[in-house]
């Protein structure tokens, strides 16, 4: 039995293609997922990310607590509603999942993980509270709805559907959080557009998401997230980085913090480990279309697509793959697909941001 | 959206029609661009080559998954759709009217071995259950 989130009817009444995603029944798309993605891009669009968990972390000494359980280093978030993207590793280097640490005060800190990671997240934060800081407490928080209205019109439509969120969020930069009510309103998101990131409580979620479609807001499913996020440079936790890859051979090595004594669990794996992997974005010069786990020839090397689709804003086959160091942006590499070796070029991602291609 | 009654279709879902050269064009269904989705590449066989029945010769892949096509009989390559090859969005406009590439069937008694529109419309309804 699939679970489903309180926006679920809503999905249903248009005629949403559901799908298995994490043991969550989920839109994949409403119609078209090209279309849904131009919306994005174009103006803006919704996604149901209920079956994301928020965790509140609360207590004194969450601070410590959090420089220690993660990479990146929570002593950069300084101002109420400050977030900061980083992973949670284990002992040896691997990431166990990415998530996004929001900080409200000293003895509240909010963290966002994945939903195919909910289970061993929890159980891995419960065994480091025990260890590190017994007296916090960790609040799985299922009462809430997570939705995400993405796009260069998102802030204008938000507002449409929710004046009251106006001077609060107008002046909000990126990676900042407020309580609008009871709405924690963060200008986040995984898309590579302007947008927000919005928990509120279960039962509040279907009206809300009505309020935003009456304002212009197209909804759009987990399909054209995908191609939204391999086109903005953002990983996939279990496609791109997972407990068998470290962040720094995961194009993640900005969100990892090794300056000064700070002492993370995950560190010394990170500082002893040679790193011999690199990821690169791909952009094939061939017709086809790049996936996942298909083989790459470089030079220095073989390596492997970790996540790969047609980019509808490129109207061209992209990838993320991890290849030996030393291949460099502007090589040209091959890529088997179905027997066939096809040329593809080495780039720096993000391959697109606002709506700008940059590749 | 109906089932032409005028087409045979393989279990695989591809439709096959006969046109009046005796040729048979080839593509996939309107339910199997369904289930796949926004279609982005198509790869056909080269004219020429010989195929075997329910042999895989060409590829659709939708921005979601790449997704094999069959021979639905035995024959030659004799056309293939360029129209569809530059533009694969055209399977999902309209399937039946977006073929594929052409053959020409070895033995025009194969076809009747096909399934036709009803009972391509209980196979349909039998999967989805």
């Amino acid at each position: 039995m699939l679970k489903q989130t309180p926006l679920n009817a809503r999905h249903r009444e248009a005629h949403a293609k559901l799908v298995d995603f994490s043991g969550w029944e989920m839109p994949i798309h409403y119609g078209s997922q090209i279309e849904e993605h131009h919306v994005v891009r174009r103006e803006a669009g919704m996604f149901d990310v209920s079956h994301m968990l928020p965790v509140d972390l609360k207590g004194e000494g969450a601070r410590a607590f959090l420089r220690r359980l993660v990479a990146n280093d929570v002593d950069k978030l300084q101002h109420t509603g400050r977030a900061l993207y980083t992973c949670m590793l284990h002992e040896g280097g691997g990431v166990v999942d990415d998530l996004i640490v929001y900080f409200m005060t000293e003895s509240w800190f909010r963290l966002v993980v994945n939903a195919g990671c909910v289970d061993k997240d929890l159980a891995w934060m419960e065994e480091q509270r025990r260890r590190y800081a017994p007296e916090l407490e960790i609040k799985p928080r299922r009462d809430l709805a997570m939705i995400a209205v993405q796009g260069p019109k998102a802030a204008e439509r938000l507002w449409q559907a929710l004046p009251g969120s106006r001077s609060l969020t107008e002046r909000m930069k990126p990676f900042y959080a407020v309580l609008v009510g009871e709405m924690f309103v963060a200008r986040t998101g995984y898309t590579g557009e302007d947008g927000f990131e919005i928990m509120l409580p279960a039962k509040a979620a279907p009206f809300f998401w009505q309020a935003l479609l009456e304002a212009g807001v197209k909804p759009c499913g987990l399909g054209a997230r995908d191609t939204l996020r391999l086109e903005a440079g953002m990983n996939l936790y279990g496609q791109d980085m997972d407990e068998a890859t470290t962040p720094l051979e995961s194009g993640l090595a900005w969100t990892v913090d090794l300056t000064g004594e700070r002492d993370f669990i995950g560190k010394d794996a990170l500082l002893r480990l040679p790193r011999e992997r690199q990821l690169v974005g791909l952009v094939l010069l061939d017709r086809g279309v790049l996936r996942a786990h298909q083989k790459v020839f470089t030079p220095a090397g073989e390596g492997e697509i970790t996540s790969g689709s047609f980019s509808p804003t490129l109207d061209a086959s992209i990838a993320f793959a991890r290849v030996p160091v030393g291949v460099a942006v502007g090589d040209e590499v091959e890529v088997e697909i179905r027997d066939k070796r096809l040329r593809a070029r080495v780039v720096k991602y993000p391959f697109v941001r606002n709506g700008k291609v940059l590749v | 959206m109906s089932i032409p009654a005028d087409l045979k279709y393989t279990q695989s879902h591809e439709w096959v029609r006969l046109e009046a050269d005796g040729t048979v064009s080839v593509g996939i269904t309107h339910h199997a661009q369904e289930l796949l989705g926004d279609m982005v590449f198509v790869e056909n066989p080269t004219v020429g080559r010989r195929l075997a029945a329910g042999q895989e010769c060409a590829v659709v892949e939708s921005v979601k998954a790449a997704s094999d096509v069959y021979a639905p009989v035995a024959g030659e390559v004799v056309a293939v759709n360029e129209a569809v090859e530059s533009a694969p969005e055209r399977i999902n406009q309209d399937a039946y009217a977006a073929w594929m590439f052409r053959l020409r069937p070895d033995n025009a008694a194969d076809l009747n071995g096909l399934m036709d529109a009803a009972g391509y419309q209980a196979q349909v309804e039998s999967e989805a259950h």
